[in-house]
């Protein structure tokens, strides 16, 4: 199984090598640090499924808060015109065969970034959650520290971000776990508004990302690899169409997954990159 | 055993391993998953056929009624496969997922480099030009 893992890495790298003259820039194998120098090279990355109503919105929203900042839109399998939407906003679009998820979606965004040299991450929502004014402080922080992954906490600072019981307990007790062993304050684990720099980009981009729901777990595997992850308060809007992916049976599914991936995780060798 | 339960038994596992060479013969089923199936069916067939090695072996596992031991090894062998089989189902998983990535990437880079080429090529001949 180990052997067949490997030869489909090689075989990845090997098409990312022939597809070299794609790039503008050449492309930085998985073990290289990316280097951080005066400038940035930054991306937004922005996953979206069936978002038409508010990805037009969203992206300009970006492009008046931080211009000139290349902005992917990732169409997860989307069947309404969230990629049209996108592409005529001036964002540039991957858009994937089908449906396959939020962490996978997101992954092949910072795939795209790995592949193009870039040296820091922003991911945010599509549906309006993430208010895009917050992405300079999300840059601001991530320049001007050597944390790795600067994460917008919806629970830090004055927020009026509400929702329900039984979601505000679940993020209480990953967030408990993952400061536990981050030895880090985490108040919101589950906020897909993070910015991430350097190497770690290369982690996201890695096998030992999980795909389902990177949540608590993820952030204590990036923990486990020497990664540093910080707080900083954002401001979040409730979102607008009401279409967790914490929500129904798929609740217990989380619930029982993060447990087992926190636990597992404890329990592996710290991966290499 | 009962002879009518051995008979019955004797002819399902016969059966079973015809119809997998079979399915091999016919390029339905691979011969990597092909392997469990036989080797099951076989053991199963020697079982049932010979019974100074069911008696033996029903004395080694602790089972009074001889048909428990025929039932207690079919119940291992498909936990078994089962495993087997959700471990390739994730593989598989992961192998589509990374294609469906990648894929997606390299579409986009596609369309953008056929924009690129079709600007360029304004102004010039465009039959010089292949369409990518």
């Amino acid at each position: 199984m180990n052997q067949l893992k490997r030869k489909q890495t090689e075989w990845i790298e090997e098409q990312s090598v022939s597809l070299e003259f794609f790039s503008e820039e050449p492309i930085t194998p998985l073990h290289q640090k990316v280097p951080l120098g005066d400038s940035h090279k930054t991306l937004i990355v922005i996953p979206s499924f069936n978002e038409e109503a508010s990805i037009g919105q969203v992206l300009n929203d970006v492009k008046e808060n931080v211009p000139g900042t290349p902005i992917l839109v990732v169409n997860d399998g989307s069947v309404d015109r969230t990629a049209q939407i996108a592409e005529e906003c001036g964002a540039r679009v991957i858009s994937l065969p089908y449906n396959s998820g939020y962490g996978v979606a997101l992954q092949t965004g910072y795939l795209y970034a790995r592949k193009h040299n870039y040296s820091i991450v922003v991911q945010m929502d599509a549906d309006g959650q993430h208010d895009p004014a917050c992405i300079q402080d999300l840059l601001n922080a991530v320049k001007n520290s050597a944390v790795d992954v600067i994460i917008g906490s919806r629970f830090l600072g004055q927020n009026t971000y509400r929702t329900s019981i039984a979601r505000r307990i679940g993020m209480f007790v990953f967030g408990k776990l993952a400061s536990l062993f981050c030895q880090e304050r985490v108040s919101d684990p589950t906020s897909g508004f993070q910015a991430v720099k350097g190497k770690a980009i290369d982690f996201v981009a890695s096998d030992h990302y999980p795909p389902d729901y990177p949540d608590a777990d993820f952030l204590i595997m990036l923990n486990r690899c020497g990664f540093t992850i910080r707080e900083i308060p954002v401001k979040m809007h409730p979102s607008k169409i009401n279409k967790s992916m914490h929500g129904g049976p798929q609740s217990i599914y989380y619930v029982f997954k993060m447990f087992l991936s926190i636990f597992v995780t404890l329990l592996r060798k710290k991966p290499r990159i | 055993m009962p002879p009518r339960i051995r008979i019955i038994a004797i002819l399902i596992c016969i059966f079973l391993v015809a119809y997998v060479f079979e399915l091999v013969r016919r390029r339905h089923l691979s011969e990597e998953y092909s392997m469990g199936w036989l080797v099951a069916g076989s053991l199963m067939l020697m079982l049932s056929i010979s019974e100074g090695l069911l008696v033996w072996i029903s004395n080694l596992v602790g089972a009074t009624l001889f048909t428990s031991t025929l039932f207690f090894f079919g119940l291992i062998f498909l936990v078994t496969i089962c495993l087997h089989f959700s471990i390739r189902i994730s593989s598989l998983t992961n192998q589509v997922r990374t294609l469906t990535q990648h894929m997606g990437i390299l579409h986009s880079e596609k369309q953008s480099l056929e924009e690129q080429i079709e600007q360029n090529s304004l102004g010039q001949n465009p039959s010089k030009l292949e369409k990518l």
